[in-house]
């Protein structure tokens, strides 16, 4: 069950991507959708045999390195962290695959476009299902190449390919710390394997290690190299730079990708990791810091932003910070709690979108819609479920998983846990207000469109509306439904079994109540503001960015990161490239090396040539010359 | 084994390659045979390649199917046998030079039998290189096969080519001579030049570091090294392309080959004493080739440079004296000698239609050229190290074991693997994707079917060896970690017996 799993995607790319070209679109979608959707089915299946009777599994498939004592396997391990990744990589894959046969119905490329969508799926798969840290790598980079070919998918636009090679180059600024401490932890323990590293982590914390300089607890240094990864690949605060930018891949892609699965690996690997950094206080409150500033940052940034995937971006980009503050104060659960519900609306989100900018014919900036509401009512209605769900409105899905990241960040009672969960309150009301104002410039107010006459808009076929109304009740109901599950406080069950560990229980007592009601408040009061600020009265809207240029620009800029990096990285690279090129190899080694030994030899072959006269009685003299220097030199010694 | 199975390797291209200097080349039907004789004459040494990398028996230590021959008693004994390590490299030279002949023979048009016998020649020196038990036919058969390199490069090479190859040899002269003195004084101190004496032996340690250095000063400029390394890419862009083919895949090889077999084997103290200068070298080797390539505007230079921050690996992860550094360094061997190859040749299959290797004149290429696309992918891919590929393996296996040696030689290599992925993608980039603008490339052609199958044959074993190393792990296990031990040993006895 296991195998087919996981190798179904995998033999669906092949078939689609080798032979689309003779099996025809049609079959290339049909085969790949069918497929996953039976991948789909049989998670689900693995993750109710888990929740029944705690079942767990670990399937070696071959071995895969065998150097000294490096051992390393292909293998499959299912236990609840990985098969609640299963059901949410899967599902929403499944889904994205009906929509993209929808979506994708116009571009010559469907069969090449499909094989990537289940290329992917296979990654994220090995990358979940893996039983030590190098399968995990190469799932990481797996997934991270596919990003790599769906980003580029258009190929003949130019901000897609540099996008696209954006989004490899600074995964593997990332995936640099993360190999660095794959070798620091087979430096330590001889193993790669989780459950051996695991059980040796007792043993190594008060371990010291000296590294480029610095003194750190072994434990700490594994911990922040690990994490660097996960920064990286889940586009957190100086690594996140790649994401807004792989908004010009399809939007499936970004539903899929950039948003519910391959984003998240980076709190699977903190959580999958807890064994290791529940003994790295230090590690916990990098991670807790790094993840509240993205939260906070990315919301800032989404506010004034005019693309909708933008937005919705830098909006993924700020729930993976309260996945990681989560994940930073403990909540490992609540972390993988809010992964789940996330994946559900935030797909929707980027779909309902698709579908929007499918109306508009491919326009994605919001100041140029309104209005629609009546001509999209499907996709408006499933927008809003979407919002609700992602703002956390009480009793949807984000309300019970963003909410408790909030009161666990508060019950840790250290500072950083506090000031995270006031961060996290204060961004809450930011993202409701973006969402809103998401929708209030996209469906209502006037119609901005001057190319498309407004009659022409019009709503998305059953394909891509089928994916949308499953996820809109996933939206609804899967954070109430699965709460007890993932976050219960109860002794007598714990879901996660071993598969998350916690050197301390959690706090269960409840926060105070103002912790507790202030989201919910904040969140429904930020449905009249952005209805009066982006709709009614758009005047104060505009004299509050006047007033505040300097601040507003800022923000439009996003915080100047990218300019910031092209000045400190890409143009020394370059520059630095080009010296050592045409200065020190041309100018130096070259002019001093070869070139100038030729030049000697060609001087003194000239000398030698005035010697060449062609009289014999020269050459028998020089002869008795060198003939009696040596005759000397054999005497003297 | 009685049958002499490593001299059939080493002596058949040469029978073929004389077979071929008494052909006529004046009627098309002669050049047919010709074509045929080189291709069987290849073929069969790949088969045979293959056969004998299944006798092997791979978990013993020895060298195998040692053959003896006595030449100029007491100075020059002829003597070949294999181990782990050179099984691995005779197989590529067969098979690269297989796949080098199907290549030339549609491709290469003028004096087409002189070029087949100067690469039949090459592979029997080749292949020597990788059997030879002794020094002195060692540096034979080493140095020897400058001359056939020498002569593709100058006859068949681009317009700057008498420059290139002259650069070429000049470098190469000025190590080898240093290579052929320490030859001699080892023969002098030693009374004998059998490396399988020499190793139980031992040389004395007061003379190992200038025979080190020496040694050293011809494999740094054949790896090539930093800052020996500027013949390379003129070597390269003026070379044809089968000629870059072969010396990246095994040219280069040789001297990563004789770092492990002579350095470290006959010289454990002064390789342990030089190794902060291999790390040196090898890192700035990384960084600064890869920072070099990353402008490079001529496809063939981009990717010269590139190998030489490949082989900065190779040479950091064998002077790791760990199992995984040295085991990595001999896959990142392999695999470059798969992944260059392909580089190279599909950087000839452009420069066969459109006659330049300026990266500008491309653009667009996907919607014309979808076959070569793809493979054209995977190697990049490759050539990045990615996981999948064989690649990684090495490359991962060559930080592993720095890592366990030195964390900040480890944490810079890999600065390194960020800049491959750099400029390898953006090389793609700008030769793949994007709009189609110049006109000259609307009516090029796909890869035709020889190409096709080249370039097939070098992507299968890349993704192979990727999922699954373990034919080659396994085959090189014993053998490496027998020139740890023996390092390893060497160096206390050693030590011990100077203190």
């Amino acid at each position: 069950m296991e195998i087919s799993l996981l190798f179904l995607p995998l033999l669906a790319s092949i078939i689609s991507g080798f032979f689309g070209k003779y099996i025809g679109d049609r079959s290339s979608e049909i085969i790949t959708t069918l497929f996953v959707i039976t991948s789909a089915f049989l998670s689900i299946l693995i993750f109710y045999n888990v929740i029944i009777s705690g079942y767990e599994n670990n399937i070696i498939i071959a071995s895969w390195i065998n150097s000294g004592t490096l051992n390393v396997n292909w293998s499959i391990k299912i236990d609840p962290l990985s098969s609640v990744m299963l059901v949410v990589v899967t599902v929403i894959s499944a889904l994205v695959h009906i929509y993209s046969i929808g979506y994708m119905s116009h571009d010559p490329h469907k069969p090449r476009f499909m094989a990537y969508l289940s290329l992917f799926t296979f990654a994220m798969l090995t990358l979940v299902t893996a039983d030590n840290f190098l399968q995990l790598f190469f799932g990481w980079e797996g997934v991270g190449l596919c990003s790599y070919f769906l980003i580029g998918f258009w190929f003949k636009k130019d901000t897609a390919n540099a996008a696209a090679i954006k989004a490899f180059l600074i995964n593997r600024v990332g995936d640099f710390g993360f190999a660095l401490g794959i070798f620091l932890i087979f430096y330590l323990f001889g193993t790669v394997n989780y459950s051996e590293v695991f059980n040796l982590i007792p043993e190594i914390i008060d371990k010291k290690i000296i590294f480029l300089g610095f003194n750190f607890n072994s434990v700490d240094l594994i911990c922040l190299l690990l994490f660097i990864g996960a920064m990286g690949k889940s586009a957190q605060i100086f690594l996140h730079t790649w994401l807004p930018d792989a908004m010009e891949g399809p939007t499936p892609v970004s539903a899929l990708i950039h948003a519910a699965t391959m984003v998240t690996a980076g709190v699977f690997l903190v959580v999958r990791c807890s064994p290791i950094f529940e003994y790295s206080v230090l590690a916990l409150n990098v991670v807790t810091i790094i993840g509240m500033s993205t939260a906070f940052f990315a919301a800032t940034v989404a506010l004034v932003q005019t693309d909708i995937k933008k937005i919705i971006a830098y909006s993924t980009c700020s729930q993976l910070g309260y996945m990681f503050f989560a994940a930073g104060v403990g909540a490992y659960n609540v972390a993988m709690f809010h992964l789940f519900t996330h994946a559900f609306f935030k797909a929707l989100l980027f779909l309902g979108s698709g579908s929007v900018i499918h109306a508009f014919d491919e326009e994605q900036n919001i100041n140029k819609m309104g209005s629609v509401w009546k001509k999209l009512p499907y996709t408006w209605v499933m927008m809003i479920i979407g919002t609700l769900a992602l703002t956390g409105f009480p009793f949807l899905s984000g309300f019970y998983s963003k909410d408790a990241i909030i009161e666990f960040a508060y019950l840790k009672g250290n500072t950083t846990g506090i000031l995270a969960a006031y961060i996290g309150i204060f961004t809450a009301f930011l993202t409701s207000i973006y969402s809103w104002r998401l929708i209030f410039k996209t469906f209502h107010g006037q119609y901005n469109n001057e190319e498309i006459k407004k009659e022409k808009i019009h709503e998305s076929p059953i394909v891509m509306l089928l994916p949308l109304i499953i996820l809109s009740i996933g939206s609804v109901s899967v954070g109430f439904l699965f709460k007890d599950l993932f976050i219960s406080h109860s002794d007598n069950f714990n879901f996660w079994n071993n598969s998350i560990k916690f050197l301390n229980p959690l706090n269960d007592e409840h926060p105070p109540f103002f912790i507790i009601i202030i989201t919910p408040i904040l969140v429904i009061l930020s449905i009249p503001i952005s209805y009066y600020l982006f709709i009614k009265n758009k005047i104060l809207t505009h004299l509050i960015t006047d007033s505040n240029k300097f601040l507003y620009n800022f923000f439009v800029n996003k915080w100047y990161f990218d300019e910031l990096y092209e000045f400190i990285f890409v143009k020394p690279a370059k520059k630095i490239g080009l010296f050592f090129w045409k200065s020190v190899d041309v100018q130096i080694i070259d002019r001093f090396g070869p070139d100038g030994i030729s030049e000697i030899i060609k001087f003194f072959s000239l000398k030698a040539k005035k010697f060449q006269s062609g009289y014999i009685y020269q050459y028998a003299f020089i002869m008795l010359l060198g003939f009696s220097a040596i005759l000397t030199f054999l005497i003297l010694n | 084994m009685d049958f002499p199975i490593l001299s059939s390797l080493i002596l058949l291209p040469s029978i073929g390659a004389l077979f071929l200097l008494f052909a006529n080349e004046s009627s098309t039907k002669s050049r047919q045979t010709i074509k045929y004789v080189a291709l069987f004459v290849t073929f069969v040494n790949f088969f045979i390649s293959i056969y004998l990398w299944q006798l092997f028996d791979k978990s013993i230590s020895e060298f195998q199917f040692v053959e003896e021959k006595k030449w100029l008693v007491g100075f020059i004994n002829y003597k070949v046998g294999i181990d782990g390590i050179s099984i691995l490299f005779i197989v590529l030279t067969t098979f690269i030079t297989l796949l080098c002949i199907i290549s030339v023979i549609n491709s290469i048009k003028s004096r087409l039998k002189d070029f087949l016998i100067a690469i039949l020649i090459l592979e029997s020196l080749m292949i020597g290189v990788f059997c030879s038990l002794d020094l002195v036919i060692f540096y034979l058969f080493f140095e020897g096969g400058l001359i056939p390199m020498f002569l593709i490069i100058g006859i068949w090479g681009g317009d700057r080519r008498v420059y290139s190859a002259f650069k070429f040899f000049l470098y190469t002269l000025l190590g080898s001579v240093l290579m052929l003195i320490a030859i001699i004084v080892i023969y002098l101190t030693s009374k004998t030049t059998d490396i399988a004496k020499l190793y139980e032996l031992g040389i004395n340690p007061n003379f190992q570091n200038l025979l080190w250095l020496a040694f050293f000063s011809s494999f740094a400029v054949k790896t090539p090294m930093w800052p020996v390394h500027t013949w390379l890419p003129d070597a390269h862009v003026e070379a044809p392309t089968v000629g870059s083919v072969l010396l990246a895949a095994i040219l280069l090889k040789m001297a990563g080959y004789g770092f492990l077999r002579f350095s470290i084997g006959l010289f454990p103290i002064a390789s342990e004493l030089f190794t902060p200068l291999i790390y040196s070298l090898s890192l700035i080797a990384i960084i600064y080739t890869s920072l070099v390539a990353l402008m490079q505007e001529d496809m063939k230079k981009l990717i010269a440079y590139s190998s030489v921050a490949h082989m900065g690996f190779v040479t950091l992860g064998m002077f790791t004296f760990t199992q995984q550094g040295v085991e990595g360094s001999i896959i990142q061997m392999i695999s470059h000698g798969l992944v260059s190859a392909a580089l190279f040749l599909s950087v000839g299959v452009l420069y066969d239609r459109i006659h330049s290797r300026t990266i500008n004149t491309y653009g667009g290429l996907v919607s014309v050229m979808p076959k070569y696309s793809i493979l054209l992918m995977i190697f990049t891919l490759a050539a990045v190290g990615l996981p999948g590929t064989s690649g990684f393996i090495g490359e991962f296996l060559i930080l592993m074991g720095a890592f366990q040696d030195s964390f900040l030689v480890a944490t810079i290599a890999s600065i390194g693997v960020i800049l491959g992925a750099a400029y390898m993608l953006w090389l793609y980039r700008r030769v793949i994707f994007g709009k189609l603008t110049n006109n000259k490339l609307l009516n090029i052609s796909d890869l035709n079917k020889s190409e096709l199958f080249i370039l097939t044959c070098l992507a299968l074993p890349t993704l192979f060896f990727g999922f699954y190393p373990e034919p080659l792990l396994s085959t090189i296990e014993v053998s490496v970690s027998n020139l740890i031990e023996m390092y390893n040993y060497n160096l206390t006895i050693l030590s011990n017996h100077n203190g």
